[in-house]
């Protein structure tokens, strides 16, 4: 069984300038109770890794408003203009990555491997820097494994061994990141006995959650919050 | 609708004859959504949002938003039925892997090799690039839909791009409110002019040379 405990006490050990992966798109996903409680607790300098930097004031949107981070590896920073504002400004250094690259580099971190071989960028900025090996007769970039100390994930049910159900399009990056974090914090709208969440019906494995906390938020309607 | 939107409503319409019964389909943000509305009359085709299912459906009704359900844009949206969810490391393998048969994305820069320069403006728009690069690299055909020239009317299909790329060798076609070009091997290939429209206007309109094909279509 995985410790039940309040958003808190979760992120009390989330020290200044620590790596953290918020699961979420667009908002969609994100853990606002966690969020909330990380930007209460005041951690600063985060390193932090996420899809997209959502919406001024909005999920993960936040902890960019609230200053909360030193740095940034996502794929598209374009629906919350603070984020941009900053990066020009130098206050947030920012990677910008290819989805499918930011996804397969965090899930090859998970999975034990030494990164992927993408055609993702080849011939463009992305490149840079990178190996590149030739396959078959096509070329394709060396791209590195991507973990980080914390994760936040959420979901709409979870039973106390951390099994957790993530409905419709919630899954997305919550999945590579639950395996690439060295501690997995759960929130979870409903968080059940064992035996009643159907094992078919899990996306993540228990195995890999720390924590589990029960959502205070509801899944916020972005619609009216963008 | 204005002249401009009827311009637009022929292009999108002209792109959604390409699609076979069955086609997977990516579309981006913009004008390539619009294509989802004039899919030709005893075709279905299947639309893949990159966050993570294909089955997309129309955007969700007032007061019938479910936050779970949005796409790639963050709107709100619907899943149809037959359609399928899974997580982001599943949607980027069905793209990379070749399995997305036409992606259609806007442009802001085309040449005349296949090279695309569309996620940024250095210096003034630097949203990133997020699915852009992985859907061109591995969609199966990628049509551009665009207006054929700029704001400044200046064109936007060129001899070399001049913005940073987003994909190298990899359009294969561009329709705009002007034109339906083919990109080939030997280059440009002019195969469709828009109704009222002059291949001589289109030539200059277009930085990149074109070859005009023997049998000249009109849509």
């Amino acid at each position: 069984m995985k410790p039940i405990v309040t958003a808190d006490e979760a992120v009390k050990d989330i020290r200044d300038g620590c790596s953290l992966m918020v699961a979420g798109f667009m908002g969609c996903g994100n853990a606002f109770t966690l969020i909330d409680a990380l930007v209460r607790k005041g951690t600063r300098d985060l390193n932090l890794i996420t899809s997209d930097t959502a919406y001024p004031e909005v999920g993960v949107g936040r902890l960019i408003c609230q200053n909360r981070a030193a740095t940034l590896i996502a794929s598209h920073i374009g629906t919350n203009p603070v984020s941009g504002q900053k990066m020009n400004s130098g206050e947030l250094k920012v990677t910008l990555v290819p989805q499918g690259t930011f996804a397969e580099r965090i899930r090859s971190k998970g999975a034990g491997l030494g990164g992927v071989l993408t055609p993702t960028g080849r011939g463009t900025a992305v490149e840079e820097g990178k190996q590149k090996l030739e396959i078959d007769g096509r070329e394709y970039l060396l791209e590195k494994p991507l973990g980080a100390d914390y994760a936040f994930i959420k979901a709409e049910m979870a039973d106390r061994y951390g099994n957790a159900w993530l409905p419709a399009a919630t899954k997305n990056m919550a999945v590579v990141m639950a395996m690439a974090a060295d501690h997995v914090i759960l929130e979870a709208e409903k968080i059940v006995e064992p035996g009643e969440l159907d094992p078919d019906r899990v996306t993540i494995p228990g195995i890999f959650v720390s924590t589990i906390v029960k959502s205070e938020l509801p899944a916020a309607n972005l619609q009216q919050k963008a | 609708m204005d002249l401009k939107e009827l311009k637009r409503v022929r292009l999108v319409k002209r792109i959604a004859q390409e699609f076979p019964d069955g086609a997977l389909v990516n579309l981006g943000i913009g004008m390539p959504t619009m294509v989802a509305n004039h899919i030709p009359e005893g075709r279905t085709i299947l639309l893949h949002s990159e966050n993570g299912f294909t089955g997309l459906g129309p955007a969700a009704q007032r007061g019938k938003e479910d936050p779970r359900v949005v796409n790639a844009g963050g709107q709100p949206v619907t899943i149809v039925p037959g359609g399928a969810y899974f997580d982001s490391s599943m949607s980027f393998a069905i793209i990379r892997g070749g399995h997305v048969d036409y992606t259609v994305l806007g442009a802001l820069e085309v040449d005349m090799e296949g090279n695309l320069a569309n996620y940024m403006i250095p210096g003034k728009m630097v949203p990133g690039m997020g699915g852009a690069m992985d859907l061109v690299a591995g969609a199966k055909n990628v049509i551009i839909a665009m207006e054929h020239v700029n704001k400044n009317g200046a064109p936007k299909i060129l001899k070399k791009c001049t913005l940073p790329l987003t994909a190298v060798g990899e359009v294969d076609l561009i329709v705009t409110d002007m034109a339906f070009i083919r990109v080939t091997k030997k280059g440009l290939v002019l195969e469709e002019i828009a109704e009222g429209v002059t291949v001589e206007e289109v030539v200059k309109a277009t930085e990149a040379p074109l070859h005009v094909a023997g049998k000249l279509g009109t849509f």
